[in-house]
């Protein structure tokens, strides 16, 4: 349980930390001509959707964990 | 040449079938418009579960950027699963969930269900598109349906772009509902599996009395709140909450856990048995860094629930770009979850019977990891093809409940070993 807790701790913290990066935001970002490198389709935060889509079915069936990245929904009775 | 021909001719069929789907007609222009992704990936268990899976994606954008993605899945699963009793030094025989017949399983050998067979077809469409000045809107809905299974949904997006695009906030919230309808029908929570002579003319009376309906079902309300961050030229971040609420039935009818005496002999199994309401917090963190030599995409996981579940999930990709256009991307996964307060590897058979019980490996104390290689190249014509091999290894292991008597002698948390094999060809 302590484990857990310090787990707990730690999460609670970096979501405080980056509530108070993201209230800096504007500074952060790029022009957009600056926009080169981001704009290549390797670089979408979901570049594989066909592998993420396989990927969430494995291990929705083989773990008790699901979504997080984007809805974890129902969708099978896998075992 | 002959390749390109019928490259060329698939698209086109597939073309002309999603203008049918649409109610269009198919003219040049949309069938410039159109991508298709196809995947076909084989999961294989070392004697366990294995599933074939084939992925055919459209999507569509139109001129004024709204973006149409169908898509549909198809997948076969066959092969055994745990069914949740122990190993025990003697052989031991189990009814099978529909009550037609027996099974028998080793001395020394975890119990596997070897009565899996199932095809699922799961269709998927999303709308997204442009709404008013930096806003994105999407609604979506999936359907999918096996023979004792069927799960529908429905979710909608929006999105709001601030700071010259550079973050995005978005709020979406999704509806799920689920029929699970067992051949054999539903088991009644915690009675003890019959076990005879399955052609003893009272054997199906005495099983129908473990029985208390055909269907059960859950609805689950998923909502996700994130936050995309462009850092600078190189890293993008993003960040999201999501709140998961499901309402039904979640025990598992094929489940059974094993009721032992004081030597960890298997006196009896009792059908499994969990709580009808689970609320999960997820926190999502993902970022992807644009490195001189390659891309990498790392994020992270942590999962909490009423169920006392936690899980930590970290996740690494590298992509590395070869100059032909070629790329490998390593990868590599890994993943921790505690075990839910009513999990148990077994139930000592003079002790109260808890009111929620499941011996399900899946929801005890489990650390996996996946290793795994993928190879893309480009094929002309803007096409691609991809493979990917993977490993992936589960350990479960005890929540620190201890082994008695002969259950000391036998695997209670047997590992488990599978190949994620992979094929992808985008047109």
């Amino acid at each position: 349980m302590k484990v857990v807790n310090i787990y707990k701790r730690l999460v609670t913290l970096s979501l405080v930390c980056s509530a108070v990066g993201l209230s800096g935001c504007t500074s952060l970002g790029v022009e957009p001509w600056e926009r080169d490198l981001l704009a290549k389709k390797e670089m979408a935060l979901t570049s594989a959707p066909i592998d993420a889509s396989l990927d969430d079915h494995i291990y929705f069936s083989k773990e008790a964990t699901s979504g997080g990245r984007s809805f974890g929904g129902g969708g099978c009775g896998c075992n | 040449m002959q390749l390109k021909v019928n490259k060329t001719n698939l698209k086109a069929m597939l073309t002309t079938a999603s203008c049918a789907l649409l109610g269009s007609t198919a003219n040049a222009s949309t069938e410039e418009s159109w991508q298709f992704d196809t995947a076909i990936m084989h999961y294989a268990e070392v004697d366990r579960v294995s599933a074939t899976e084939a992925i055919i994606a459209g999507t569509k954008t139109f001129n004024n950027d709204e973006v149409l993605n169908l898509k549909v899945t198809i997948d076969a699963l066959t092969g055994a699963s745990p069914n949740g009793a122990t190993a025990q030094p003697t052989p031991q025989t189990f009814t099978r969930p529909s009550g037609n017949g027996q099974y028998t399983v080793n001395a020394g050998d975890t119990p596997l269900d070897d009565t899996f067979h199932d095809t699922r077809v799961q269709l998927t469409g999303q709308w997204t598109q442009p709404l008013l000045k930096d806003y994105i809107v999407s609604v979506g809905g999936n359907f999918s349906k096996e023979y004792d299974y069927m799960s529908a949904s429905l979710n909608g997006n929006v999105a709001r772009d601030f700071n010259k695009k550079n973050t995005t906030l978005s709020a979406g919230m999704s509806f799920a509902y689920d029929v699970i309808e067992p051949e054999g029908g539903i088991p009644k929570p915690l009675s003890a599996m019959v076990v005879g002579d399955a052609d003893d003319p009272n054997f199906e009376d005495d099983f129908n009395k473990t029985r208390i309906g055909s269907d059960e079902s859950k609805s689950t309300i998923d909502l996700l709140f994130g936050v995309t961050q462009v850092i600078n030229r190189q890293m993008i971040v993003q960040l999201n909450y999501s709140y998961s609420t499901v309402s039904g039935y979640m025990t598992d009818p094929f489940k059974i856990i094993s009721s032992v005496n004081h030597n960890g002999e298997a006196q009896a199994y009792l059908y499994e048995n969990r709580p009808d309401e689970r609320t999960k917090h997820a926190f999502f963190g993902q970022t992807k860094y644009h490195f001189d030599s390659g891309i990498l995409d790392a994020s992270y996981r942590f999962m909490t629930d009423n169920w006392q579940i936690d899980s930590h999930t970290f996740d690494f990709r590298y992509l590395i770009p070869f100059t032909n256009g070629h790329f490998i991307e390593p990868h590599f996964r890994m993943y921790t979850q505690s075990a839910a307060e009513f999990y148990q590897p077994f139930i000592a058979q003079d002790e109260a019977k808890p009111n929620f019980v499941s011996a399900d490996y899946r929801i005890g104390e489990l650390d996996t990891y996946t290793v795994g290689l993928k190879y893309g190249m480009p094929m002309g014509d803007g096409n691609n093809l991809s493979f990917r091999l993977e490993y992936y290894h589960q350990t479960p292991k005890s929540n620190g409940i201890q082994a008695i008597g002969v259950l000391k002698e036998v695997e209670l948390y047997e590992e488990v070993d599978a190949i994620i094999a992979q094929v992808t060809y985008s047109f």
